[in-house]
């Protein structure tokens, strides 16, 4: 079950799945999206409620084949640039966009993660989504006949998450902003789990958010491995590098320079944190 | 010149909109920044709920993003990102939401999407986000949004979520259960819906704004109302606050996380 993370991605993670990778805001698994990109992983459908610039990295590298997404934006700063053009210009190939709102895909993974054939809510009402999105659709009330939206249930091939600790059995302990993470791993045939450390006792109230070890495909231990974004508890959210982001990955050759040097040409994380170091944040 | 922006404007404006107890679900940016400054305000018990499951934040510093860490550690609780949406939008427990856009029609209907057409965009906006339910279950909704007659258009080029539809009570008869943008906040004015019609009219401007600069800075033939009142500049009271709260933040998201090698 513990696995260095290069070995869990080789093992776990093929061309052409369905990969989600949740963690809103907080715990997103950068080091392990990173890895993908290194291994070269292709036609990937990549599925995130916000893409975050972990995707965009991944789209921009071209990893990705098709999204399924609710708000695709840099939070605070503006556009992911490389989903924009993507989409825009078909860089680096064309995007094939899922697109939902986030209390659609709160509920498609909920239904997912409960064996259900889709999620329903009162959602989606009066807006265009539903004629650009075939999957979203409606039902009858067999109670009172009123029309409620539906979705389909999302049932990721993996899913891959970041986590504060995990003890030596490979239960997995989340706290702070929790996501729609808990249940896009219900919802998965494959569980992957990167954690800041592991520990012999997680400390842990009761109705923490904890992942049994038996639900666990594969966990590894990376410290810092949310970075940018951020484990509650072990270090802030890097909002320096979500704003300097805006101006790497806005230009293709900027971006692939600097995937080249930090991601590619670096062996793990731990390499792309001292790539990261060697140059400040200065200088993109 | 006035001395203040009219960004600072906007934000007290829709901040003086909040009332202590109100629970509001908030956006980043501007509305997070009028929510707050009610808080510290006229509004010390004002409900912060952010999208990412913070309920009751009490942030001391502007979040970047939606799931900042200052939000959770000053949350009454968090919870899982589901039931922000099914237990607390969906159930109708949000008196007040703020939205923003890239573009807004006369009824309020609001575009985030794509400009141009979806296939092929000449712009990719980042999506609906949250918003279509926060414009549906929200008992009203305050839009935050600069008056340009590229953002004011007659027409969107995709509606991300719902206003008043085509007016007229169209709304009310889809069974909506909020009632709706009840209030537009511009860096020129405000504008709210017509009883009758619904559709969106000027009533109230900010100092030193004529009728005729909004109806320019608007696409469509703006309805102008008989009576405008005037929106009472920012207090120093209110500035001090703001500029407060924006110095601290500032200075927060320029600060480099130290890497850990």
């Amino acid at each position: 079950m513990f696995l260095p993370l290069k070995d869990a991605i080789a093992g776990h993670v093929e061309d052409g799945q369905t990969l989600a990778l949740e963690g809103f805001t907080h715990l997103i698994p950068f080091a392990a999206g990173q890895e993908i990109i290194r291994q070269g992983r292709k036609d990937l459908h990549l599925v995130r409620m916000t893409p975050d610039l972990i995707y965009d990295q991944m789209i921009g590298a071209g990893c990705a084949r098709a999204l399924t997404f609710s708000w695709g934006g840099n939070p605070g700063v503006g556009s992911l640039h490389r989903f924009r053009d993507a989409v825009e210009r078909d860089w680096p190939r064309p995007l094939e966009l899922h697109e939902q709102a986030h209390a659609g895909m709160a509920v498609a993974y909920t239904a997912g993660a409960s064996n259900l054939p889709f999620g329903m809510l009162r959602g989606y009402l009066g807006t265009d989504l539903a004629k650009v999105n075939p999957d979203i659709r409606s039902v009858a009330c067999p109670y009172t006949g009123e029309r409620i939206a539906t979705v389909p249930a999302l049932h990721p091939d993996v899913t891959i998450l970041h986590a504060q600790k995990a003890d030596r059995r490979g239960n997995v302990l989340l706290r702070g902003i929790v996501g729609a993470g808990k249940e896009a791993a219900m919802a998965a045939r494959k569980l992957l789990v990167t954690v800041e450390e592991v520990v012999d006792d997680l400390d842990a109230a009761p109705n923490a958010v904890i992942l049994p070890h038996w639900i666990v495909t594969a966990i590894s231990c990376v410290p810092w491995g949310a970075y940018p974004s951020y484990a509650q508890g072990y270090y802030e959210r890097d909002n320096a590098f979500y704003l300097a982001w805006d101006e790497i990955a806005r230009d293709r050759t900027i971006f692939r320079a600097w995937m080249d040097r930090h991601v590619l040409g670096t062996d793990d994380h731990a390499g792309f944190l001292r790539s990261l170091a060697r140059i400040g944040m200065e200088a993109p | 010149m006035t001395p203040w922006t009219r960004d600072e404007m906007m934000t007290v404006a829709a901040a003086r909109l909040l009332w202590d107890g109100c629970v509001c679900f908030v956006g980043i940016g501007l509305p997070s920044a009028a929510a707050n400054l009610a808080r510290q305000t006229h509004a010390p018990d004002l409900v912060l709920i952010y999208e990412s499951g913070t309920l009751d934040s009490k942030p001391t510093v502007l979040p970047l993003s939606i799931g900042d860490g200052e939000l959770a550690s000053t949350a009454t609780s968090v919870i899982p990102l589901p039931e922000v949406f099914s237990y607390w939008l969906q159930s109708g427990r949000i008196d007040v939401g703020f939205l923003g856009a890239a573009q807004i029609d006369r009824f309020g209907n609001l575009n985030s999407t794509t400009i141009g057409d979806y296939r092929r965009p000449r712009t990719r906006l980042p999506g609906a986000g949250g918003a279509p339910e926060i414009a549906a279950h929200a008992r009203q909704t305050f839009v935050v949004l600069k008056q340009t007659p590229r953002s004011f258009v007659p027409r969107i080029d995709f509606c991300s979520s719902a206003g008043f539809m085509n007016g007229g009570g169209e709304r009310a008869r889809s069974g909506a259960p909020g009632r709706g943008p009840q209030v537009v906040i511009t860096d020129l004015g405000v504008l709210r819906p017509a009883p009758d019609s619904e559709e969106l009219t000027l009533v109230a401007l900010f100092e030193g704004i004529t009728p005729d600069q909004v109806r320019k800075a608007t696409g469509w033939d703006l309805r102008v109302a008989d009576r405008i009142d005037p929106v009472p500049p920012p207090t120093p009271e209110e500035l001090r606050i703001l500029r407060d709260l924006h110095a601290r933040t500032q200075a927060a998201h320029a600060r480099p996380v130290e890497l850990p090698c």
